[in-house]
Formats: structure tokens, sequence, C-alpha cells
């Protein structure tokens, strides 16, 4: 598999920087190469967050990137901002929960997730809307598998955050295109 | 087996010399390496470490010379300004010949400068900002797993060469995640093999034996001289024995870079867009910025080689070392951003180009 490169980006406090973390985590429990590389500056809940996450088989050179396979914008300024660092044929993945517009690329595949509310409806944890972008994510755009994420819930939600798994994996399978 | 973890790279950092043996770290917050003093106030006490929050870097260092003094495995990290205003006691901890690993993670300069990563502190970390007659060894990892692995050189380095020793890391590598291997755990000595391995260690001398003094100031001229000619040849060894590099592509190559740390991968990524277009390019990596590597220049086939461009987070600190490897035999130029940029693959290959139009 050639490099795929992610690109998240939203607000502040979206878990916008903790989907890039599950792919990274997702793609090393693959056994493949993964970079995870967050914006940082003089950050703040509500200002801008995103990270950048490359998956391969060979060791990844630059884990920047200036162009991604797939992009998830969590808010308008994210989408207006980096809609068009996307690849042709990408995917382009709209939290339509706090997004009511339309993309204006047409050459990519577009994927409306209205994340907060399955949240609240399929899960009863409007907090878990990122998780249920992560799971429209993976299964639109097979940058890793659906299976792979019982085992990042287990290795990474250990001690007191056990108990969220259950509402984590319904989450991440919430979403139907 | 151990398992691989993802890890970010300051928290990586920390571990990696708490696995190597660390045990008292001195820190102070500064932007891009906060990390490193976070996880240590969690995790080092649990190793049966010792952690202090200081009152300021120049706190932090001092400390750290007197841990090292008491025979510790003494860390102390911090960023460029942070590393700046340490420069005194770096000097003083090779003046009296005491170890101490030091982590600069990057960010761009001068002055107070930006949180983001940068590579100017390059002759900062490569010739120093102290006084008198010293180096400190200079390491600089590309990859965390290699910063893993360089860390647990750097003690053993420090320790053989009672010196000072310097990993050059930058914001990219402080802040970015990457599946890592810890490698096995090295048990710290513990307070009665102290004396053994280290000599020197103020470790009270209980009416056992001669008093141990680590004392920076020399009255008598004549005595210093013969103490500064007594450990120069360890500077003298290390140039011939710690060069370090990757190289990569140099047989038949046009054109050859010259980077280092996080930069050399943005290069390898730049090499790839240019190999697919018909260009040979070659990779020198240096791997230890002091001693320089230049040996590695040896491996350059002249015959081919038109161009050798120095890519680095600088406006131009590592071409100087360079242009001596090179010895004249060509031109070098540069392709550079500062002040916290970063390059891009595609404008490292467009600025090449431009370069071999030019010439």
């Amino acid at each position: 598999m050639a490099t795929k490169k992610v690109f998240v980006a939203g607000f502040g406090g979206q878990g916008v920087l903790l989907i890039g973390q599950m792919l990274a985590y997702a793609a090393m429990y693959e056994g493949k190469e993964a970079t995870w590389m967050p914006s940082y500056g003089p950050e703040m809940r509500g200002g801008t967050a995103n990270c950048t996450v490359c998956i391969s088989d060979k060791p990844i050179a630059s884990p920047l990137v200036t162009s991604c396979d797939v992009l998830v914008a969590m808010n308008g300024p994210s989408l207006d901002k980096f809609e068009d660092m996307l690849v042709p044929g990408g995917h382009l993945f709209v939290n339509a929960s706090v997004i009511n517009y339309k993309a204006r690329r047409t050459d990519v595949n577009v994927h409306y997730v209205d994340c907060t509310h399955i949240a609240e409806q399929e899960v009863g944890n409007g907090k878990t809307a990122n998780m249920v972008m992560l799971g429209a994510i993976i299964r639109a755009s097979g940058v890793v598998s659906l299976e792979i994420m019982d085992k990042v819930l287990a290795k990474t939600m250990t001690g007191k955050k056990e108990k969220l798994i259950p509402a984590n994996k319904t989450a991440l399978s919430a979403w139907k295109e | 087996m151990a398992e691989k973890k993802l890890m970010k790279g300051n928290e990586a950092f920390a571990a990696a010399a708490i696995n190597a043996g660390c045990r008292y770290y001195f820190g102070y917050p500064i932007t891009p390496q906060s990390e490193v003093p976070e996880y240590m106030s969690r995790e080092l006490k649990k190793a049966g470490g010792a952690f202090i929050q200081a009152e300021s870097e120049l706190g932090a260092i001092n400390m750290a010379y007197g841990a090292a003094a008491a025979g510790g495995r003494v860390l102390i990290t911090s960023s460029s300004p942070g590393i700046a205003l340490m420069q005194e006691s770096i000097g003083l901890l090779c003046s009296v010949e005491l170890p101490v690993v030091i982590i600069n993670v990057m960010r761009g300069g001068p002055g107070i400068g930006s949180i983001q990563p940068g590579q100017a502190d390059y002759n900062q970390v490569t010739r120093g900002g102290s006084n008198g007659d010293y180096h400190t060894i200079v390491l600089a990892p590309n990859s965390i797993q290699e910063a893993i692995d360089m860390i647990g050189k750097a003690f053993d380095l420090a320790d053989e060469y009672r010196n000072p020793v310097i990993i050059a890391a930058d914001g990219m590598l402080g802040q970015m995640m990457e599946p890592v291997l810890m490698p096995e755990a090295k048990a710290a000595p513990t307070e009665d093999e102290i004396p053994m391995v280290k000599p020197y260690a103020l470790t009270g001398h209980k009416n056992k034996r001669d008093r141990h003094a680590i004392n920076s100031v020399w009255l008598k001229q004549e005595l210093l001289e013969n103490y500064i000619n007594e450990y120069w040849p360890k500077y003298e060894k290390a140039e011939r024995e710690l060069q370090d590099w990757e190289s990569r592509d140099l047989a038949g190559a046009e054109v050859v870079f010259v980077a280092y740390g996080s930069t050399s991968r943005i290069a390898m990524e730049a090499m790839e867009i240019l190999t697919n277009e018909g260009i040979k390019v070659g990779l020198i990596r240096p791997k230890t910025l002091w001693p320089f590597p230049n040996n590695a220049f040896k491996e350059i086939d002249f015959n081919t080689t038109k161009h050798i461009i120095s890519v680095e987070l600088s406006q131009g600190q590592m071409i100087y070392d360079v242009k001596l490897a090179v010895e004249c035999k060509l031109p070098v130029s540069l392709i550079n951003r500062v002040g916290g940029m970063l390059l891009d693959p595609q404008e490292i290959v467009d600025r090449t180009k431009k370069i071999m139009e030019v010439k």
C-alpha cells in the first residue's frame, strides 16, 4: 500500500487529535508504519486544532502533508480552508452536525456525517461524536480495518476509561452510508 | 517479546532516559518540550529517581551539575532560548568533565522566537556559547525510534567521555507520535556502585579516602594548560571515532542533499519526487553534528555530482561544516526556511531545479 495521508481538522475540544491518534494506533496494530503530527501553538478549547496521520507499509519520510487522501472537516472553517488539499478521488468527511452547507469539490467522495445527532440517538452519548466520525472514516475510506479497533480500544482505554469501551464500540459502527 | 507502542516524541525521550538508567531530571517548562518534565514528574519517582522543577533554566542546569558531580545519570531538556540560558554551565560542565545528557527540542529563533520547529541552534549546539576550549558531542535523530536509541547511547558516551552530550531534536520530533520499541531497561548504579564506576564522584570520603574536589578555577595558568592538554585528546578521539551518518544513493548522483533531523525526512520525500522525474539525487544525513561526519563526504562521486545542497531550517549554519567537508571541490548551495517555518518536499524539489539551472 502506498502511503495514505489523513488530515483531521476542527475546533479544539471536538476530539480531532484523538481521531488521528486512534487511526495511528490502528495502523500500528495492523503492523504498518504510522506517524501522527498535531498542529501545536498557543491553542485553547474552541480554537483551531488539526492533525496529520500517515499510514504506510514502508517507513514514512515526511510526517507533514501538503495534500491528503482523506480529509475530515469537523467544522466549517476547516472545510473552507483545507478542502483543496484533498487529492481527486479522495474521501471528504463533513461533520454535518456543525456544517450546514455542501462541499465545493465534485471530484471527491463526500460523506456527510451527522455525528453528534447519531451519537446522541444511537449511542446515547453526544460525547462519542468523534468516534462516530472515526467509524465513518474507517468504513468508507478503508485506511484501517474496523476489526482492529477492538484491540485499539482495549489497549488505549484502560483503568477508569475501560467502562467507556462498549459505548465507543457502538459509536464506531453507528454511522450508515 | 516487547510490543511496539505509539509514543509522542517528548514522552519517548523521557522514557528512553529512564530506561537508560537516568534517575535525575531537572526541568523548566518551555514549548515544544514541556511533555518531558510532565512525564518525568509522573514517572521518574516510580523508577526511584528524583524530579525537580527548577526555578529557571539556570537553576536546572546547575542542579544537573550537582547531581552529575555526585555520580548520577542526569538528563536536562529544554528548547532553544532555554538552552541559550544554560550555555555558561555547559562550558562549566566541560571544564570539570562531568557527564550530563541535554536534549534541545529546537524551535524558531533568535531570541524568544517562535514555538514551531527550527534548526537554527546548529551553531549553538555544535560550537557552544560558553567560554574557553571545549566541545559537546551532538547527536541528531530523525525519528522517535532513533531518538530513543540515541538517548541510550548518549548516556554511555557522556560517561565514557565525561562530557555533556547534546541531542539536537526539534519541535516536530518532540510533538509527533510514531510506533516505537523501547530497548531493554538498564539498572541505575546503586550508591555503593557509584564510587566504583565513577571514581571522581563526590560521594563522601567518610575518612576512608582522600577528599575529592570538582573545581573549575585554576589560579596557576601552567596547571590549567596542563589540565586542558590532558583532557583534550578525548575530543580528538571523538572526532576520529564518533562520526556517524546515513548515506543514500550517492553512487551516480548528480545532486547530493545534506540534511539532518526532521528536515532530512522532508528531503527524503523530495528525493522520491526528483528520482521519479529522472534526476539522480543522493543524501548525506549527519547523525552526529559534532563531530561532523567529514568522512561521509568521501563517499560522494565527484565525477557525477555537480551540486551539493545543504537543506536546513536556518539561514545557513550547517552549510559551513558542509563546505569544510567538501574542501572546495564543488560549490555548496542552501535550501532553507527559518523562524519556525518548515520546508515542504515540493519546495525542495522546485528550489533544487532552480539551483541546477543556474550553474
